[in-house]
């Protein structure tokens, strides 16, 4: 008798863990802060989403220094939130340090890699991404000259570079690539003047397509670029509609989706850890194509791209990484 | 009668003037968070628990004021010569690059006491080295020091963010920073001094390098007013015609000042590149030499008054960020204006009351 109700008290316990769907999930952001119109506010975008689809709240916290992100992630552990999503790279040493203090609470990091079991590292292959917008560039490009303009000269941003360039001269082999880092401080994420400054800069040079990876810098690429009549290249959310008829694409990196399906798979009692690569394969970063840019694309253009994305699918096209050897072939 | 002049005690300048001012930024801080909805009071409290309230806490605000300390004397040594160093910020950067070769050269074979002394050694040369060519265009050519102090805070961050990105990068490693330094290379936590009052320390990264301050607040204090050479800088931070005419020579005591002012702002690289995070990162400085120039003009420049500033920061810094963690209505950027309010009052208009202190002080002593 004893035994059994030991037994039933075990299952309902069980039961009530495998229904236990009111996570309570919590989202750390890079210093750059929530409203970038970019890769944090992509991360928001996708808290958003779970929370309007199964009316889970979620707690955020945006950390202005190393030392307060490593305090916002152990202050979420130790009052109980799980999962944790932590974007950006600069989050690695902490999180390396609070998720091994908190095995049992579950942790996500994108744009870097952890290795502990109760941490998920989701890492996106941004030169596929780049070298599919690379491609259209090279193609709408009239003058054979198209522009990058980075945020900060960090690795992840030539990583950027790097597969856009392969993307153009694969379009084009004989294209000329101009690009310029917009500055050397933090402020490079959130410098829109300078990003158009820079953008006028590679215009008169005779660019007439300008890729920007810079986060709130890019805005003022964007808006240059729409101003001079010629055609920008939007990063990380889908950035088309922000200028109709200018924004010739937009390079689209679903950190969104990352932070939306660990909450979900929590939830679900389905989290696993381990690195999580989201390429052009897993729709992780894909061109984007709707009602404001589809008269700039071409049939050409479209059938080139479409071919491009099947090509590193099959694995018959290798986009280089600079990440792997710190280097560009470019 | 001008109420400049009047001579106020001390207790009234350095101690209910200060603590005036700071009331009243409270007070128009809890307006504003009146004002968006929270309950102000609620507010102080999580202010002030989160930065003094459990030990971890009080073990990041004097993180935190460690290094509020190191560029807060770096701002009050030029200032007491006259010059205003705008250049900290940069300074402290290039010394965490002098710290971390230190480091990186010896951690694998001695121990941290023995690293300890070449690191402080190797900050304070890099971030001297950094202030000595807006020293050397101050002394000889008249380039006003708070410009080329500023532009040289934009050169020294591109130069390490080359160094950081090309150089002393980890190989494949996502983030531009050195590789962690072995425990030879890292300053230990200051546990048993919090253990002394019962506290315990918990994951907040107090490191020896609040020591490293105390001395130099102290050795500062020695310099500025028991030295001839501390003697000559105040000289001619009063009135630069009347040093020279009294035979001090301009140029070398600009350019020893400025020397002395970015060591210590090096020194404060060894806090959170030696103390904390064990490897050099990009913008690991995060603004500290800027808030030192707020520390040291509430400090009034001497080293017991910059103590008590960087506290108050590392108050604010901590308990901030606590604050705004537990009321999420209140973002970072609301915490920048609590901030700022507090250097309005206690820096900008610090001598706002004292002509009614003035009045109250002499009728008082009349009565």
């Amino acid at each position: 008798m004893k035994k059994t109700l030991l037994t039933l008290i075990a299952m309902a316990a069980l039961s009530t863990t495998a229904l236990a769907a009111d996570i309570k999930p919590a989202l750390v952001y890079g210093t750059g802060g929530k409203f970038d119109k970019s890769f944090n506010e992509a991360a928001f975008q996708g808290a958003e989403k779970y929370k309007k689809e199964t009316g889970t709240d979620f707690r955020d916290f945006e950390p202005t220094s190393d030392t307060q992100g490593e305090q916002a992630i152990r202050n979420f552990a130790s009052r109980g939130y799980n999962p944790i999503v932590a974007v950006s790279f600069a989050w690695t040493s902490a999180m390396e340090k609070v998720a091994a203090e908190f095995p049992d609470t579950k942790f996500v990091i994108v744009d870097s890699v952890v290795k502990l079991p109760n941490v998920r590292s989701v890492v996106f292959k941004e030169e596929e991404g780049s070298y599919l917008v690379g491609i259209l560039a090279g193609m709408a490009s009239k003058s054979g000259k198209v522009g990058f303009i980075g945020g900060m000269d960090i690795p992840l941003i030539r990583k950027f570079a790097c597969g856009y360039a392969q993307g153009a001269k694969a379009a084009n082999a004989k294209i000329e690539v101009l690009q310029n880092m917009t500055g050397t401080t933090g402020a490079a994420w959130n410098d829109p003047v300078r990003g158009g400054e820079l953008t006028k800069n590679q215009i008169d040079q005779g660019a007439d397509v300008i890729y920007a990876a810079a986060g709130a810098t890019g805005l003022g690429v964007l808006q240059t670029a729409a101003d001079n009549k010629k055609l920008s290249i939007g990063v990380d959310s889908n950035q088309n509609h922000l200028h109709p008829g200018s924004v010739l694409t937009s390079m689209v990196k679903r950190v969104d989706l990352a932070v939306y399906n660990a909450y979900k798979d929590a939830a679900a009692g389905k989290f696993t850890g381990g690195i999580q690569t989201n390429g052009v394969k897993e729709d992780g970063v894909a061109y984007a194509l709707d009602d404001n840019n589809a008269k700039l694309i071409t049939p050409e253009m479209k059938t080139a791209v479409e071919k491009a994305k099947a090509d590193i699918i099959s694995g018959s096209v290798k986009v280089h990484d600079y990440m792997s050897d710190n280097s560009c072939p470019m | 009668m001008s109420t400049a002049s009047v001579p106020l005690p001390n207790w009234i300048t350095y101690g209910l003037m200060p603590l005036l001012n700071l009331l009243v930024a409270f007070f128009i801080s809890g307006l504003v968070v009146w004002w968006i909805g929270e309950d102000p009071l609620a507010a102080l409290k999580l202010l002030i628990e989160g930065s003094l309230g459990r030990g971890d806490a009080i073990g990041f605000t004097l993180f935190y004021a460690t290094s509020f300390i190191f560029t807060g004397l770096s701002v009050a040594v030029a200032f007491h010569a006259g010059l205003f160093n705008i250049g900290s910020e940069g300074q402290a950067y290039l010394g965490g690059l002098g710290a971390a070769l230190v480091a990186l050269a010896l951690d694998r074979y001695v121990p941290w006491y023995v690293t300890m002394p070449f690191a402080v050694i190797g900050a304070a040369l890099f971030g001297a080295a950094w202030a000595f060519i807006p020293a050397w265009l101050q002394a000889k050519r008249g380039s006003h020091v708070v410009i080329t102090t500023i532009m040289f805070n934009f050169i020294g961050a591109a130069l390490m963010v080359y160094l950081l990105v090309n150089v002393l990068i980890v190989p494949g490693k996502m983030a531009p920073e050195t590789r962690t330094f072995l425990p030879g290379g890292q300053l230990p936590k200051l546990d048993w001094l919090m253990a002394w009052f019962g506290l315990k320390l918990g994951p907040a990264p107090f490191n020896v390098s609040f020591l490293i301050a105390l001395v130099m607040a102290f050795l500062v204090w020695v310099l500025i007013w028991r030295t001839k050479l501390g003697y000559e800088m105040r000289t001619l931070g009063i009135s630069p015609s009347a040093a020279i005419y009294a035979g001090i020579p301009y140029g070398r005591t600009v350019i020893i000042a400025m020397l002395i002012s970015g060591g210590l702002a090096g020194m404060m690289a060894l806090n959170p590149v030696m103390g904390a995070s064990a490897r050099l990162q990009v913008e690991f400085v995060g603004g500290a030499g800027f808030v030192g120039i707020a520390v040291s003009l509430m400090g009034r420049s001497h080293p017991l008054g910059i103590v008590l500033a960087a506290l108050l920061f590392g108050i604010l810094y901590q308990g901030g960020a606590d604050l705004s963690f537990e009321m999420p209505n209140i973002t970072r950027e609301m915490i920048v204006v609590i901030q700022g309010l507090v250097i309005l009052f206690a820096g900008a208009l610090e001598y706002m009351f004292r002509p009614a202190m003035v009045h109250l002080y002499q009728r008082l002593k009349r009565a």
